[in-house]
């Protein structure tokens, strides 16, 4: 089985098991394995807000020697570190004063280059599995569930730098819940923002945009939204808890028919 | 041995404030042949010139040195300058001291030292100098305008009127361009179909014009005043000269799911059309990508209803070649792709329109026949928001937009939202602008004139989103002045997209040997001086494909152009450039090197007699320059592995000696 090297993150060995335990038994339905690499560290947090601060970078460069030294793509899956690491490879190869800072701390010997292909578990499904297989591997479609995606900021911003998809009208996820026989509902808020971290400081501003997401999906007929982050996860629910909201993982565990019923 | 004088130009401070100028012309006196060196305040004035002839006179200069600006700008000033003192004016060297020396140092002592060295190089230079005679060659009095909109409409006509045949190349089937489609035209408001379609029957109705529609410029040759252009004429499958233009045809083709292009796709044409009624040439075209004969050769509806017998499915592109004194690029513009702008929706929602579909929908001949009509449902918006700047004045998204102000889109705006609350005053207008720009006679009466009179609610703030819910299309934009935020359920949401050149002029440029910018559009000679020239020689910029422009400033450039153009066409010779390659018989052993470079096609061969030292004759084929054809590149020079090729006025002896003197 090919080995992909795997980025899991804090958040999903804590309040988000089952994105990490859907994303590894999916990988293993669709024939790759996601190899946790060893030793990892928190991604540092929000890249935009702390560009400058070197040291909380080093857990995702680490991170990224690590998947360059077994030669292998690193495939993330929370929407947040997926942005830090992409964000933190594209200043190493660009940003030189950054990268030599960077380095400095590593040691000599440690050096990383910035050659690291990193990809999140979305793109890895649709560049290298292709939707067409995953579809051939579906044994319980998701027929007739109205399933609408929410991207949020971080998985598609900025633009020039993740390259996975129309950050104002990305298909990918609708695209994959097609593949795994749903119905994709489109709606003007997927990739808006759910409010993030402000949560902590002005609960009202973020329960102001996650409920507009939330209406926003519904007036279009969603009974489902997915998501791939926690934050978004997180925030939906809060302020709209009737509202049923997913991981990617989850539906796609569910049509490949690798999910333990009951056991969440 | 050269008597050579040095004049060094302070061009007020520019020069002087980074170079000691009198150290400068001090230090070149003792250079070789140099027997006068001086220093003036500007060198290209009436008294600079002055002292450059009384020098001349006075000392019996064979060669002159300026040390000034960049010999772009002043060399061909200076060259007169000598000729009038009656010194060849190519015994005149210019050494640029200013772009490469005073604007780009800071510091006194480092500029005046290079400077002395750019000096020293140029006298080096001329003492290698011999004078010489341009060449003439003659002028084919016929102008080529490519593109038929109003820009190349106008220079056609002007050009025509002073006498001259002029050809159009269009590559659609009808001259008008994207004035033709506009309703109504600002600050004036008086109807675009109006005032452009007598010139364009003015046009076809002129003996010194010809029109080749639906026809592109395939290869372009030759010189200013002797260009060879071919043209493609594409098969159009109807003989022009046949066609009556009645249209009958164009109602009973059975293919009828063609989008318009002329209605910006909104509605639908048949595969053989006339995009519209006041077309010229007033005859129909067969689409070859959607014609069922043409396709697979079922059908023939056409033919069998035209009365003339003018359709002619066999038809097929026909390539004219034809012979040119001068050159016009009037190819126009193209409002950008809104792909990449999906945070309005555009592509979502079918009531998220340009500003040039709004000018279709509001025109009389468009698809609604002038009411303004939601293309989702044909029904009557009562709230409309405008968005200005989409895609232009884009900094921060170079990958999407352009950096540049598309400038007709505030007037147009402006026109738009006044129009719809004069004719609907039930309808709510928005319009959210970054800045207002009306600079222009008129323009900013006019826009005042939406505000004020008409209350149209111009908003300082952009629009972050446009989300359709239902019927409507949810506005998300931000209120600057007010500092608040704002959602406006609008029924119609209107674009004014950027506008970028059209995408042929690259491909025309290339041909042109023209140079662009970086967004495509054609540079000028001079971006103040000389406007409507493009650097190479004999190359007209006629409307948009220069820069951004609207109907009156295009109309302008057009007529400007065409006034070059006639200057140079009422001329019976035209000087060459006497910096051509020359072969050395001598040397030259025909290995063929120079002509496999060649890119002008300016060298051929001959064989020649040659007496030997032993009185008997060896014919050996060697290298012949056309100088007529040669643009003085000096690719040969390289190529030449004897050393037989030499570049007049910038041999390689002289070079050398430039280096020389600059190493020294």
């Amino acid at each position: 089985m090919k080995k992909v090297a795997y980025f899991p993150g804090c958040t999903l060995k804590t309040k988000a098991k089952e994105l990490d335990r859907y994303a590894r038994k999916s990988a293993e339905a669709l024939g790759f394995y996601l190899d946790e690499i060893e030793n990892w560290q928190c991604c540092g947090g929000v890249f935009t807000t702390s560009r400058n601060e070197i040291a909380t970078k080093l857990s995702s460069v680490r991170a990224l020697a690590d998947a360059q030294k077994k030669n292998q793509t690193l495939i993330t899956v929370c929407s947040a570190c997926h942005n830090v690491i992409k964000q933190t490879n594209h200043a190493m190869q660009t940003d030189e004063e950054f990268a030599l800072k960077v380095n400095n701390y590593l040691g000599a010997g440690n050096e990383y280059d910035g050659k690291t292909k990193v990809l999140h578990y979305l793109e890895y499904l649709r560049d290298e599995v292709g939707f067409e297989e995953v579809a051939k591997k579906v044994v319980k479609p998701l027929t007739g569930k109205k399933i609408a995606a929410y991207y949020g900021c971080l998985l598609l911003r900025p633009n020039s730098v993740m390259a996975m998809d129309d950050p104002e009208n990305p298909t990918i996820i609708e695209n994959l819940i097609k593949a795994l026989g749903g119905e994709a509902v489109v709606y003007p808020y997927r990739n808006e923002c759910c409010g993030g971290y402000i949560a902590l400081e002005d609960a009202d501003s973020a329960k102001k945009k996650s409920t507009s997401v939330v209406a926003s999906a519904r007036s279009h007929g969603a009974e489902i939204i997915v998501t791939a982050c926690p934050l978004c996860k997180y925030n939906l629910e809060k302020n709209n808890p009737e509202a049923k909201v997913v991981y990617f993982t989850d539906l796609l565990a569910e049509a490949l028919g690798v999910k333990e019923d009951g056991n969440e | 041995m050269q008597r050579i004088g040095v004049f060094v130009c302070w061009c007020g401070s520019n020069i002087a404030g980074t170079v000691d100028v009198e150290k400068v012309s001090e230090a070149l006196k003792n250079e070789p042949g140099v027997v006068f060196s001086t220093n003036y305040q500007y060198m290209c004035s009436q008294a600079g010139q002055d002292i450059i002839k009384d020098a001349i006179a006075e000392h019996k200069l064979t060669g002159i040195v300026v040390c000034s600006c960049s010999p772009r700008m002043h060399e061909a000033t200076f060259r007169k300058t000598a000729a009038a003192a009656g010194l060849n004016s190519y015994m005149v060297e210019i050494a640029n001291i200013r772009e490469q020396c005073s604007w780009v140092h800071k510091d006194m002592q480092s500029g005046t030292e290079k400077a002395i060295i750019l000096g020293k190089a140029a006298v080096a230079k001329v003492n290698l100098n011999a004078p010489l005679t341009p060449g003439e060659s003659p002028v084919t009095k016929r102008a080529l305008v490519i593109g038929g909109g109003i820009a190349g409409i106008q220079t056609a006509l002007d050009i025509a009127e002073a006498g001259f045949p002029v050809d159009i190349v269009e590559k659609k089937p009808t001259i008008g361009g994207k004035m033709a489609q506009l309703d109504k035209t600002f600050p004036t408001l008086d109807c675009a179909a109006c005032i452009l379609t007598p010139k364009m029957v003015d046009v076809a109705q002129n003996d010194k014009i010809r029109i080749f529609s639906y026809s592109e410029v395939e290869e372009i040759g030759g010189f200013v005043g002797n260009f060879t252009v071919k043209i493609k004429k594409k098969a159009r499958y109807v003989k022009e000269d046949v066609c009556t233009g009645c249209g009958i045809c164009t109602e009973k083709c059975p293919q009828k799911k063609v989008p318009n292009e002329f209605n910006m796709g909104m509605d639908n044409r048949r595969a053989v059309y006339i995009p519209f009624a006041q077309a010229v040439p007033k005859v129909a075209t067969i689409d070859p990508n959607y014609c069922t004969m043409l396709k697979t050769g079922k059908c023939g509806v056409c033919a069998k209803v035209c009365t003339a017998g003018a359709i002619d499915y066999t038809q097929k592109d026909e390539i004219i070649e034809e012979k040119y004194g001068a050159i016009v690029a009037a190819t126009g513009f193209n409002p950008i792709s809104m792909d990449k702008f999906d945070e309005f929706a555009y592509n979502q929602s079918k009531d998220v329109i340009t500003s040039l579909e709004f000018e279709r929908l509001t025109n009389a001949a468009g698809p609604t026949a002038g009411k303004l009509l939601r293309p989702s449902d044909g029904k009557h918006p009562h709230t409309i928001v405008f968005v200005q700047c989409v895609g232009s004045r884009c900094d921060a998204c170079a990958e999407k937009g352009k950096e540049y102000c598309s400038k007709i889109c505030c007037m147009y705006t402006a026109k738009h939202a006044m129009l719809t609350r004069d004719k609907y005053p039930d309808t709510d207008v928005y319009v959210f602008y970054i800045d207002v720009r009306t600079p222009g006679k008129a323009f900013d009466e006019f826009y005042r004139r939406a505000v004020e009179e008409y209350g149209v609610h111009y908003i300082k703030g952009m629009v972050g989103k446009v989300s359709p819910e239902g019927d409507k299309l949810m506005v998300r934009a931000s209120d600057l002045l007010a500092n608040k935020q704002l959602n406006i359920a609008a029924d119609l949401v209107v674009l004014a997209a950027a506008i970028e050149p059209d995408k042929s002029a690259r491909p025309l440029a290339t041909m042109l040997t023209a140079s662009m910018d970086t967004n495509d559009f054609f540079t000028e000679a001079h971006p103040k001086l000389r406007p409507v020239e493009s650097p190479t020689a004999g190359v007209f910029l006629s409307g948009t494909c220069q820069g951004p422009k609207d109907i009156p400033e295009t109309v302008s450039q057009a007529s400007a152009a065409a006034a070059k153009v006639i200057g140079l066409l009422a001329k019976d010779k035209l000087m060459g450039n006497p910096c051509v390659a020359q072969s050395n018989e001598l040397m030259c052993n025909g290995c063929s090197s120079c002509e496999r470079v060649c890119p002008y096609g300016a060298i051929t061969y001959a064989d020649k007699e040659f007496r030997m030292p032993d009185r008997t004759v060896a014919i050996r084929r060697v290298a012949m320059v056309n100088e007529a054809v040669c643009q003085g590149c000096g690719a040969c020079t390289v190529a030449c592995p004897s050393g037989a090729m030499d570049l007049k006025g910038f041999a390689t002896s002289q070079i050398i000696a430039e280096v020389d003197a600059i190493c020294k």
